[in-house]
C-alpha cells in the first residue's frame, strides 16, 4: 500500500456532484453540510440511489424461486452483485461470499456457527481490546455458551496493537483470532498480513472484521489469506441492510446453518433436512435484493475511482486535518501518527468539553461529526476516556471541510471559555 | 445559527454546579448511566418530615446532563416529597432555558430519572 503524500487525483467537489445529499439546501439558517461520519455510514451517490430505484421498478420478484422471466432477471442482477463482490475484494469464488445485513450480522454468523460447531470448553479466542462491540459481543456469549476462553491483544502507548504481546497469547494456541483491520474509533490500520501469518503458524483461524478497511483501501482477501472477513455495504456507498460475509470455501461447507428456514434447504422432510450449498445454506429467507444490487453498484463506482486512489486522498486530506489540528488549543488527537498505519479517522478530546458538547457546537454549524464511545468502551476505558470526538473522511470530503472543522472547534473553545 | 443550547444559564451551572457532592449516610443515594454517551448521575437524598432536607448530585458527563443536574437541585431543595414526584420533563426542560434536540433530551432529563427513581423508592419504602 502506497502511503506516500501525494496530490490527489480525487476532487472531493466535483465527486460531490454524484451525491444528492450535497444537493440538498440546507434547512433555513444553516450553512451548507460538512459531513465528517463516514465512519458511522457514507453517504449514497445518485448511481446506487437509481440502482435500488431500478430493480424496484424493472426487476422486482423474488429470486431462486420463479421460473418466470421476472424472477430470472432478479436471480441474475442478485448474483451480478456477488460476482461484482468477489471481485472487489478478490475472492477466489463468488460463492465464498455471502450477503448479511451488516459486519454484526456476518461476525455473528462465524461466532454462532462455527462457533458453537468447533469451540469446546477451555478453548481459547483471541481478540484485541480495540475491538468494535460487534468484533466483541458475539464472541463473548459464544464463550460463555460453550465454555471457552478469550484472550486479547493490549495495545502499545501509541494506539497499536502490542505484536509483543501477541505472540505471547498466540502460544495459549487460540482456535481463532478476531481483529479489526481499521479501528472504527482511532484509525489504527492494524498489520493484517502479519497477524494472519502468524495466528496461521500457530494454528489459529483468522477472522478480520473489514468494515473499516474495506470501503477506504485495497483489501485482497486471497493476498491477505484471511479465513473470514466481514463488511458492511452502508460504509461504502452502499445501501443499509447490504453487507457481506467472505469466508474461504473448505470452511463455510463444513459449518452448519445459522439461520434456518426458507431457500437454505435441499431437501426437506418432517424428518430431516438436508442444507443447500454455499451461498444458499447461509441466506434462509428473503434476503434485500435490491440493497445488494446496490451494494455492487457502489462496488463499481469505488472501482471506477479506484481503491489506491481512494486511500491516497484520504491519505492526503489526513495529513492536512492533523496539520492543522495542533493549531487548536486543549485538542489531544489518538491514533498513530505515521500515516502509513492510519486511516482517515481522526478521534479527539478537546480539553475537558465532553465531547456531545463539541459534537452539538459543530452541529450549530452543520458540521457533523460522531461523538461517544464508538461501540469500543473496552479501547474507550484503555484511552482513559470515556467519549471522544470523531471526524472521518471519505471521498467526497474537501480541505475546505478541514477547516470548516478547525474554525468549529475555535469556537467551541471561545463557547467554553477555553480561547 | 447562534449557539442558543451553551447560554450562560447552562455554561453557569455546568462551572459552578450547585449542590455538588455526596452525602453520607443519605435516606437514598440512586444513580444512573445515559449508555449513548456515557453521562452518569448519582443523586443522594436525606428526608426531615417528607421534606428534601439536604440533596446532593455527583457524577460527569456533558455541560447539558451536569447543568441540568445542578438546575434540579435548586428545584428540589426544601421541596415535600410529593411536590418533588410532581415536577414532570416539561417543568425541568422550562428552567433549562434553552431548546434541546431530541439527540440531547436523553442528557437533559438523566438528573430527573435518576431523582425520581430514588425518590419512588423512598415513598415504597414508606408504605411498607
Amino acid at each position: 500500500m502506497s502511503t506516500a503524500i501525494q496530490p490527489s487525483t480525487i476532487d472531493g467537489l466535483a465527486i460531490r456532484k454524484d451525491f444528492p445529499i450535497f444537493q440538498q439546501a440546507p434547512s433555513e439558517g444553516r450553512v451548507p453540510l460538512v459531513f465528517l461520519d463516514s465512519a458511522a455510514s457514507s453517504q449514497r451517490p445518485a448511481v446506487v440511489i437509481d440502482t435500488v430505484s431500478d430493480f424496484y421498478a424493472r426487476t422486482n420478484a423474488n429470486i431462486h424461486r420463479g421460473v418466470y422471466q421476472l424472477s430470472e432477471q432478479a436471480t441474475l442482477r442478485y448474483e451480478e452483485a456477488r460476482h461484482i463482490t468477489a471481485q472487489f475484494i478478490n475472492a477466489a469464488n463468488p460463492r465464498e461470499c455471502i450477503f448479511v445485513r451488516n459486519t454484526t450480522e456476518a461476525i455473528n454468523l462465524v461466532a454462532s456457527s462455527w462457533g458453537r460447531a468447533n469451540l469446546n470448553p477451555g478453548d481459547r479466542i483471541l481478540l484485541s481490546v480495540m475491538e468494535h462491540h460487534s468484533n466483541l459481543v458475539p464472541w463473548q456469549l459464544i464463550a460463555e455458551e460453550r465454555g471457552a476462553i478469550i484472550d486479547y491483544i493490549p495495545l502499545t502507548g501509541d494506539q497499536r496493537l502490542d505484536m509483543e504481546a501477541f505472540e505471547t497469547l498466540l502460544k495459549n494456541e487460540p482456535k481463532l483470532v478476531a481483529v479489526a483491520h481499521v479501528s472504527n474509533a482511532i484509525g489504527t490500520i492494524n498489520p493484517i498480513a502479519e497477524i494472519v501469518q502468524k495466528a496461521h503458524a500457530a494454528g489459529a483461524l483468522m477472522l478480520v472484521d473489514g468494515a473499516q478497511s474495506v470501503p477506504h483501501m485495497p483489501v485482497d482477501v486471497q493476498a491477505l489469506d484471511v479465513d473470514f472477513m466481514a463488511f458492511s455495504g452502508h460504509k461504502m456507498l452502499g445501501p443499509m441492510g447490504s453487507g457481506v460475509l467472505y469466508g474461504k470455501r473448505k470452511l463455510l461447507e463444513a459449518m452448519p446453518p445459522y439461520m434456518s428456514g426458507g431457500s437454505m434447504i435441499r431437501k426437506v422432510t418432517l424428518e430431516k433436512t438436508t442444507f443447500a450449498d454455499l451461498p444458499a445454506r447461509f441466506e434462509a429467507g428473503t434476503p434485500a435484493v435490491a440493497d445488494q444490487v446496490g451494494l455492487g453498484a457502489a462496488m463499481q463506482y469505488l472501482s471506477d475511482l479506484g481503491m489506491e486512489t481512494v486511500r491516497q486522498h484520504e491519505v492526503e486530506l489526513l495529513d492536512y486535518a492533523l496539520e492543522q489540528l495542533l493549531s487548536v488549543p486543549g485538542l489531544t488527537a489518538y491514533g498513530p501518527d505515521n500515516l502509513d498505519e492510519r486511516a482517515g479517522v481522526i478521534s479527539f478530546t478537546l480539553g475537558d468539553i465532553h465531547a456531545h458538547d463539541v459534537s452539538s457546537i459543530l452541529d450549530n454549524q452543520n458540521i457533523a461529526v460522531r461523538a461517544g464511545h464508538h461501540c469500543a468502551q473496552p479501547l474507550m476505558h484503555e484511552l482513559g476516556v470515556t467519549a471522544t470526538t470523531r471526524a472521518s473522511l471519505y471521498i467526497y470530503n474537501t480541505k475546505d471541510d478541514v477547516d470548516r472543522l478547525i474554525a468549529g472547534l475555535h469556537k467551541a473553545n471561545k463557547v467554553f471559555g477555553l480561547e | 445559527m447562534s449557539d442558543d443550547l451553551y447560554r450562560d444559564i447552562i455554561l453557569d451551572h455546568y462551572r459552578s454546579p450547585r449542590n455538588k457532592g455526596t452525602l453520607d449516610p443519605a435516606d437514598y443515594s440512586y444513580e444512573d448511566v445515559n449508555p449513548l454517551c456515557g453521562d452518569e448521575i448519582r443523586i443522594d437524598v436525606r428526608v426531615k418530615d417528607d421534606k428534601i432536607d439536604e440533596i446532593a448530585f455527583s457524577g460527569r458527563g456533558c455541560a447539558i446532563s451536569q447543568a441540568s443536574a445542578s438546575i434540579l437541585m435548586e428545584m428540589t431543595d426544601g421541596k415535600t416529597l410529593d411536590e418533588v414526584k410532581a415536577i414532570t420533563k416539561e417543568d425541568l426542560l422550562e428552567e433549562l432555558m434553552v431548546p434541546i434536540s431530541p439527540a440531547r433530551l436523553k442528557c437533559a432529563l438523566l438528573s430527573l430519572k435518576v431523582l425520581k427513581a430514588g425518590i419512588y423508592g423512598v415513598g415504597h419504602d414508606d408504605d411498607e
